[in-house]
This record gives C-alpha cells, sequence and structure tokens, in this order.
C-alpha cells in the first residue's frame, strides 16, 4: 500500500507572528519557515506504517512555490520516499483549491491512504484532508490520536470534544493527525545529505488542471486586542477581596 | 432580500449542545431567517430544545438510523442537499463542526469560513476570523454568488436565550445517497458530574506545575468548592495528568468563562489563546516571570500547594 502525506511550508510555530502595519498580512520576511507541526506528525504516522510492514511507500506532496522544496526534503530526510511539489507561485491557494489539486495526486498515485495534519498553523483553517475526502468520496477520520491499519479498513482514535471517539474506515481513506498520534523521529545530519538524493518531482499547477474554486477574500489583517498586565497580589486574603470587589466571588 | 439560514444543531443523541446556542446568536447576526437542522435517529429532545431558542423561525428534523452517530461522511451529503435552500449554513466550531461541515463545503464548491468571531457586515458579507493561533485576526468577504458557510467560534457569542414561544419543528426527508464506508464504533467520555468546560461561567485550570495525576486533586477539589469546570494545559494532557478532553487552548478547547484561575501553568501562546476572551484571569505561579502574568488580571506568586487550600479555607 503507497502513502500520501502532505506536507505545509507554514511559519515555524516558536517565531512570534507579527501583523504588518499596513495591514496586508502577516510578516513573512526573514522569518524562519518549517513544515507544518501537524504534517510532521503525518509524515511520522506514515513512516512508522510503513517499518510495520503495512505501507510500501510513502510519497510526500506539497502546493507551492520552489521553497516548498525545503520542507519536502525535511520529509524525506524523515524517512519519506519520494516527494512531489505541485508548483503554484503567487497562487492564493485556499483549503478547497488544494482539496481540488491534491484529489489529482490521488488520481495519479492511487494511494491506500492520505495522511494529513488536522490543521495548518497559519490559517487555522482545518478543512483540507475534510475536503479531500469529500472530493474523493472516500472516508475521513479527522483528529486521529491512535490509527491502527487491519487489511482494507481503519480503526482509528479521534479527539473529539466529549472524550475519544473510535471510528472504522474502508481504506482508501483520509487521516487527519491530532497532536497525540506520535511524537515525530529528529532529522539526523546522514539522513539530510541521503534524501538530497531522493526523488522530487515537480509537476505545474496548469498541467493537473484544477478548476479554480471561488476563494475568500482577504481584507485586512490586524494583530488580536491585547489582555493588558494586570494586578500582581501579596496573598490569598487581596485575591478573595480583590475577586469579590468585581462580583466573581 | 432577506438572507435564509441554515444552522446545524450538535447534540448527543439526548441533550442540545450549548454550543449550537452560541452558534445560533452567530447565524441570528446575519439578519436572516434562521432554521436549525436536527440530523438524528430520534430528534424530540433535542429538537424541542432547539425550537425554545430565541431566534429560531423553524427546527427541521431529519431522521433516520443512520443519523444516530455523528459520522461526517454519513451527514455532509444530507447537508448539502438541504442546503440547497439557503444562503448560508453554518455549525458550531467544534469537533463535530470542525469535522462534517468542511466535508459538505467541498461538496457544494463553496469555501468555508472557519472561527468566526464576528458578523463585521452581513450585507457586504464580511467576517471576522483568527489565524495564526490567535496571533493575527484577518476580515474575509465570501464572494457574491457562493453560499456562505462557516463554522462559529463558540467563545466569542453569548448563548441565545430562550424565547417566549417555540419555533414549529418539521420533519423532513432528504434525498442522499449515503456511504456504508465509515462505521461509528464509540466513545470513550469521562463521566463527570461538574459542569461542562466550554460553557461553564468558571474554570480552574492546572498546568504542568501541578506535577503528577495525583497532585490534580488539588484542582478538583478547588473547582468543586468554586461550582467551577476544570480544564488543563497542553503540557499536563501530554504528561497525562488528565484526559485530552480536558485541554484549555488553541489545540484544545476555546472558551471565555466569566472567571478563568490558571493553576501552575506557564502561559503558552496556544494556550491563551484559549482563554483571551475570559472575563478575569487569576493566574498562580511559583515563577514570577511566567508569560500567564502578562495577561493575567490578577497574579499570586507561590507554591500552589500552599495557596490552593488557603483559598479554598478563604472561599469558605
Amino acid at each position: 500500500m503507497k502513502i500520501l502525506v502532505t506536507v505545509k511550508r507554514v511559519i515555524d510555530y516558536n517565531v512570534r507572528v507579527q501583523v504588518r502595519r499596513d495591514g496586508s498580512g502577516v510578516e513573512t520576511d526573514g522569518v524562519k519557515m518549517s513544515v507544518n507541526p501537524f504534517d510532521e506528525i503525518a509524515v511520522e504516522e506514515a513512516l512508522r506504517l510503513r517499518e510495520a510492514g503495512v505501507a510500501s511507500e510513502v510519497v510526500v506532496a506539497s502546493i507551492g512555490s520552489a521553497d516548498c522544496q525545503q520542507q519536502l526534503r525535511t520529509a524525506l530526510a524523515m524517512g519519506a520516499d519520494r516527494a512531489i511539489l505541485v508548483r503554484a507561485d503567487d497562487v492564493d491557494m485556499q483549503p478547497l483549491y488544494a482539496a481540488r489539486t491534491l484529489l489529482k495526486l490521488v488520481e495519479k498515485e492511487a494511494p491506500g491512504l492520505v495522511i494529513t495534519g488536522k490543521q495548518a498553523i497559519d490559517d487555522d483553517c482545518n478543512q483540507t484532508g475534510q475536503m479531500l475526502a469529500a472530493l474523493w468520496g472516500r472516508p475521513q477520520a479527522t483528529f486521529a490520536s491512535e490509527l491502527k491499519v487491519d487489511g482494507d479498513s481503519a480503526t482509528t482514535v479521534r479527539e473529539v470534544d466529549a472524550g475519544l471517539e473510535t471510528i472504522r474506515v474502508q481504506l482508501p481513506a483520509v487521516i487527519t493527525t491530532d497532536l497525540r498520534l506520535n511524537e515525530p523521529r529528529f532529522v539526523k545530519m546522514p539522513d539530510i545529505m541521503k534524501a538530497k538524493r531522493k526523488p522530487l518531482e515537480e509537476i505545474a499547477l496548469a498541467d493537473l488542471a484544477v478548476e479554480a474554486p471561488p476563494g475568500l477574500e482577504a481584507l485586512t489583517y490586524a494583530p488580536p486586542p491585547q489582555r493588558s498586565r494586570g494586578e500582581m497580589l501579596e496573598d490569598v486574603p487581596a485575591l478573595v477581596s480583590a475577586l469579590k470587589s468585581r462580583g466573581v466571588l | 432580500m432577506s438572507m435564509k439560514v441554515l444552522l446545524l444543531a450538535e447534540h448527543d443523541g439526548n441533550t442540545l449542545n450549548p454550543s449550537t446556542a452560541r452558534a445560533l446568536a452567530c447565524a441570528n447576526g446575519l439578519g436572516g431567517e434562521v432554521h436549525v437542522v436536527v440530523f438524528a435517529a430520534s430528534a424530540g429532545d433535542v429538537a424541542n430544545a432547539a425550537a425554545q431558542l430565541e431566534g429560531v423561525a423553524k427546527v427541521l428534523t431529519v431522521e433516520r438510523t443512520e443519523n444516530g452517530a455523528p459520522l461526517a461522511a454519513v451527514l455532509a451529503p444530507q447537508i448539502a442537499a438541504l442546503a440547497d435552500g439557503y444562503d448560508a449554513v453554518l455549525a458550531p466550531s467544534t469537533t463535530f463542526g470542525k469535522d462534517v461541515l468542511p466535508r459538505a463545503a467541498a461538496l457544494l464548491g463553496a469555501p468555508q469560513v472557519s472561527d468566526i468571531m464576528e458578523v463585521v457586515d452581513a450585507g457586504a458579507r464580511t467576517f471576522r476570523r483568527p489565524m495564526y493561533a490567535g496571533n493575527a485576526i484577518v476580515d474575509v468577504k465570501v464572494p457574491e454568488g457562493v453560499k456562505i458557510i462557516g463554522t462559529v467560534r463558540t467563545a466569542s457569542f453569548q448563548g441565545a436565550a430562550d424565547g417566549t414561544s417555540a419555533a414549529p419543528i418539521e420533519a423532513v426527508s432528504v434525498a442522499a445517497e449515503l456511504p456504508s464506508h465509515s462505521e461509528y464504533v464509540g466513545l470513550a467520555s469521562q463521566e463527570s458530574e461538574r459542569p461542562d468546560l466550554q460553557s461553564a461561567p468558571r474554570v480552574v485550570s492546572g498546568g504542568r506545575g501541578v506535577g503528577s495525576e495525583e497532585n490534580f486533586k488539588v484542582i478538583f477539589s478547588l473547582a468543586d468548592k468554586l461550582g467551577a469546570a476544570v480544564g488543563a494545559s497542553r503540557a499536563a494532557v501530554d504528561a497525562g495528568y488528565v484526559p485530552n478532553d480536558m485541554q484549555v487552548g488553541q489545540t484544545g478547547k476555546i472558551i471565555a468563562p466569566d472567571l478563568y484561575l490558571a493553576i501552575g501553568i506557564s502561559g503558552a501562546i496556544q494556550h491563551v489563546t484559549g482563554i483571551k476572551d475570559a472575563g478575569i484571569i487569576v493566574a498562580i505561579n511559583k515563577d514570577p516571570e511566567a508569560p500567564i502574568f502578562e495577561i493575567a488580571d490578577y497574579g499570586l506568586v507561590g507554591d500552589l500547594f500552599k495557596l490552593l487550600p488557603e483559598l479554598e479555607e478563604a472561599i469558605g
């Protein structure tokens, strides 16, 4: 079985994101970029399935500019077998557009499983995996914290608001990862060298003949309203009297 | 022209989830006629509860055995079919809404606005939503001629109250082919007598500083004294002190209680994102440099194991 894993290039999760003064977006100049952390978990899970003999090949895919090669190389260094970059320069690649594009790759590669992060930490949309599953007409198991593949079905434990939900889906299917699915491995230096020689195919978005869907228009960006630093109190009685005076005790 | 809005009810088969009333407040902000749809094996009590809410013009029930479990693959084609007569489709931005609505949006060929915090201008079809874990707030416009599809960030809205009269309830059948490739196995939930974390007016949360699963009893004890729900930071959940459904933060639950007590929580940005809309935030931490103090209304520096019993005592 082949597993297709999506990898998005995003601002590194350690970076304190700043909104540009003119409200046109967030500052990206000179900012460290990384693999979306949820996608890293997706790559790790695919690799574990391959190591367990469930999968035979792990293909990683990204959509974007040539810079996305860096993130695909990271996934290859983790252990993925090959990579596909759909070159989409200066395209506003929103979730539905991405899902339609990924569907073309899915039709080409015919994977048994597609694993995606549950959301990208830039737009925080949490949509692409579900949308791909819909367009593909296949099951989805989102927010997975446990995944067991057994023949032609997969049993997934999902992190939902009410607790842990278990569903069983027929393959092929789309799985989206939650934080506690696994801990991604660290990439070692020799693996980075080795990854440079692994195949990375580029396909122009135009060659996939994806119908561009309607998208949202981003008007203005603003920093969030700030909570200001309050009062440091000396002791418990001071806290209790403060809370009483505010009417919450 | 007035807008017709379809709101997806969230429920567990017996009870209407409070997130529905909060999403309804957003739906009412669109200024149109709101219909709430209940997908269930048997919609009875849930539909009755939805019909009571202020601003609901009609409750639609779609009852069939397959709708007894919240499977996105089963519900999405029915939502998409029903959406035909509506200008907007909304759902609460809970794990339920996040799972099912994008699947319906894709079937409809429409983009989705995730985590609506505010209806900026219904006529202009503009909405406010957070990105980058809440570090940027963006106003987006849904293009003309496209259905408005969105999940509602429940912490940003006060739940709609019960109205003076009940809306009519109408059973509808939806022509949609349902897949058989997905099977609901079950839910393991932590049965709790405590208030629900997402709707409780008071919440006490513990972090890594609590130190162990055993030590978390001091958090539960204070919460019980306050009649509060109990939450936790991601660090505490990852360390195995408490189950995942207690996690508060960007990747857990986003909440807006009147009073929030952060105990032994350092205040990582992803946690702060989950509590920014709280009324009053109290932080208790032994590290005076902890970032949680930057956003807390009241801070106490000290040993939580000494301060919490004192606090319980003082509350009386």
